[in-house]
């Protein structure tokens, strides 16, 4: 019985010669990691400060700070181009993400009663609107547009053109596939036995939907929601290929503004757009970490956690 | 008799009205995927075969010459090489820089581990148009570039328009991309395990390269998946940041399109990235079915 710990005692003492050297890297190692995250986190958010910090200077050139004014708020929000501008953005945003969250959620509750080979079918078509660059949706939508318009036109007499229609029928492909995969991520989480219980007293299936399904998958129809506006809210690449005269939205606005030289004007729009954006992040936030409560877990992580897990 | 064939014909009513639903759930968003996306994709295959026509856009014809022009001239696939070895050098920034912090979140943060994520999740939630070009303010001459170039005493020097200005650019905007799987992957690593490994007397090294890194496999390959597939595909950050000098794919794509308008070119190229994207995938897939990576944190 004494041998064994005879033994033991060996390399007991001998780990215990090394641990102080093990320890003295032991400090060093948790530093480089505390100052890195550091690091990494103030190179997240300097160039989100930076634009913010010179809506409010004095100073016309864009790069150089001279002092502090609210005048650039005032320039932007009279401006004709701004207005019109912000106006396109919400007739975009707005339908694109009640369209996409309705049939998202319609085609996430529709798959769960299809045979297989067709919501593999589905499936794959879902992943490729995600995996396909943004920029070859853009250019093969505008073709499609252009080619089709053009033979519909010269059959018809028609005059359809590009347009605030054709901007939130590209951004809903993309959108439509996020509320989806969301929806179906909670659906696949349901607890089954509640739908269930509920046929089983004899409710009805629209009321066993309204009152059991419905509200187990709303956290999810919400971050949906909230994605596709903001996604729609804020895109570029799409939203300048397939706009047409007079649908030019906020970030074709700044990026107009970007290319002639940023100007403190270009940053107290982009400011207004980054508190609208994050308000929404901040609602979302409130909506599921307040719904995880009530529910007793689950989704604790509110909408970042959806988001970082949907990722993964 | 009678009450049997009238459950059968309840029955089969209740058996067509479920499929009308299941039709009218699905149809939307299916006709969505046949005219938005299936539609646009067979026509630019269809026009990559097809000739230029005299003033632009696309004439009926069946020929390979594009693929053949596009393979064969070394400018032309210039692009798709400089957007190739950017994006490869961008997944392995976000990784550097991706990797410490993630390891840190999920193993040190302990109770501020979700406000971490969420202080990820806000730069990503934000405009990517915004976040890109406030580095011109950032890196122009008058800030951080005529800094470096007083110290190195170069007044000429810049970083602007340079292709190390798009790779900051790459690695800024799709880093929580490389961090999120790899959190989630080391956040449910047993830690016993390197607990294990240190009693048994291995170097901090080895317990990393021995125990850490192949935990966090999974969660690095579907991290490098995320980042590189829209990298390969960037359009805004060299426009912006490598004032169209540094010309990847999507600038090329844009340039045939748009500029020239040689829409048959345009897709042969289009439909090169695509393949291109299809074979990552799938050699993603792959690996995930060889069982190498956790189902849990596959992208598919």
């Amino acid at each position: 019985m004494t041998a064994p710990a005879v033994r033991v005692a060996g390399p007991a003492t001998a780990r215990r010669g090394t641990k102080a050297g093990v320890d003295h890297w032991n400090g060093v190692v948790e530093l480089w990691l505390r100052a890195h995250s550091a690091l990494v986190y103030a190179f997240l958010y300097l160039p989100i400060v930076v634009v913010v910090l010179f809506s409010f200077n004095a100073n016309r050139l864009a790069t150089i700070w001279t002092g502090f004014t609210l005048n650039w708020y005032s320039v932007a929000l009279n401006d004709e181009v701004v207005q019109a501008a912000l106006a396109n953005s919400f007739s975009v945003a707005l339908p694109n993400a009640i369209l996409a969250t309705l049939f998202g959620t319609m085609a996430a509750l529709g798959l769960q009663r299809v045979p297989k080979t067709l919501r593999l079918g589905f499936d794959a078509l879902t992943y490729v609107s995600i995996i396909v660059p943004e920029i070859v949706i853009a250019l093969a939508t505008l073709v499609l547009f252009a080619t089709s318009f053009g033979i519909i036109n010269d059959a018809t007499g028609l005059k359809l053109q590009l347009g605030i229609p054709t901007i939130v029928a590209a951004h809903m492909l993309f959108n439509i596939s996020i509320v989806l995969l969301l929806v179906r991520a909670r659906l696949s989480g349901m607890d089954r036995t509640l739908v269930e219980a509920s046929y089983d007293l004899y409710a009805s299936p629209w009321r066993t939907f309204r009152q059991i399904t419905f509200p187990q998958l709303l956290p999810a129809i919400v971050a949906g929601f909230l994605l596709a506006f903001t996604f729609s809210f804020d895109d570029y690449v799409i939203t300048s290929f397939v706009s047409g005269p007079g649908s030019s939205t906020l970030p074709i606005f700044i990026f107009g503004q970007v290319k002639r030289g940023v100007t403190p004007e270009t940053n107290a729009v982009a400011t207004m757009m980054l508190v609208l954006t994050l308000a929404m992040l901040a609602i979302g936030q409130l909506v599921l970490t307040r719904n995880a409560r009530r529910s007793g877990g689950g989704q604790a992580g509110g909408m970042a956690g959806m988001i970082a897990d949907q990722s993964a | 008799m009678a009450i049997a064939s009238e459950h059968a014909a309840q029955g089969a009513e209740r058996r067509g009205r479920s499929a009308l639903l299941t039709t009218v759930l699905i149809a939307p968003a299916g006709l969505w995927y046949l005219v938005l996306l299936v539609a646009p994709l067979v026509i630019v295959t269809v026009f990559s075969f097809g000739n230029r026509a005299r003033n632009g856009g696309y004439e009926a014809a069946f020929t390979l010459d594009n693929y053949v022009r596009l393979l064969t001239q070394p400018q032309r696939m210039e692009p798709f090489f400089t957007s190739l070895w950017m994006a490869v050098a961008g997944t392995i920034g976000c990784l550097l820089v991706g990797l410490p912090l993630a390891y840190f979140i999920a193993t040190r943060a302990r109770r501020r581990k979700g406000l971490l994520i969420l202080m990820l999740v806000i730069p990503f939630w934000t405009s990517f148009l915004i976040r890109t070009y406030s580095w011109l303010i950032l890196l122009g001459k008058d800030n951080l570039g005529g800094f470096i170039g007083g110290v190195i005493g170069d007044p000429e020097f810049r970083i602007l328009g340079t292709p190390f200005a798009v790779l900051i650019g790459l690695v800024y905007g799709y880093l929580p991309l490389m961090v999120f799987p790899l959190y989630v992957t080391l956040e449910r690593m047993d830690r016993t395990l390197v607990e294990a490994s240190k009693d048994l007397g291995a170097a901090r090294w080895a317990t990393f390269r021995q125990v850490t890194l192949p935990i966090a496999l999974p969660g690095l390959i579907t991290g490098s998946i995320l980042v590189f597939i829209p990298m390969m595909g960037e359009y805004v950050i060299p426009a912006i940041l490598g004032y169209g000098r540094t010309f990847l794919m999507g600038n090329a794509l844009v340039d045939a399109f748009i500029q020239t308008r040689n829409w048959p070119f345009g897709s042969a190229m289009a439909v090169l990235l695509i393949v291109i994207m299809l074979i990552t995938i799938s050699v993603y897939v792959w690996f995930v079915n060889r069982g190498r990576l956790g189902r849990d944190v596959s992208v598919l």
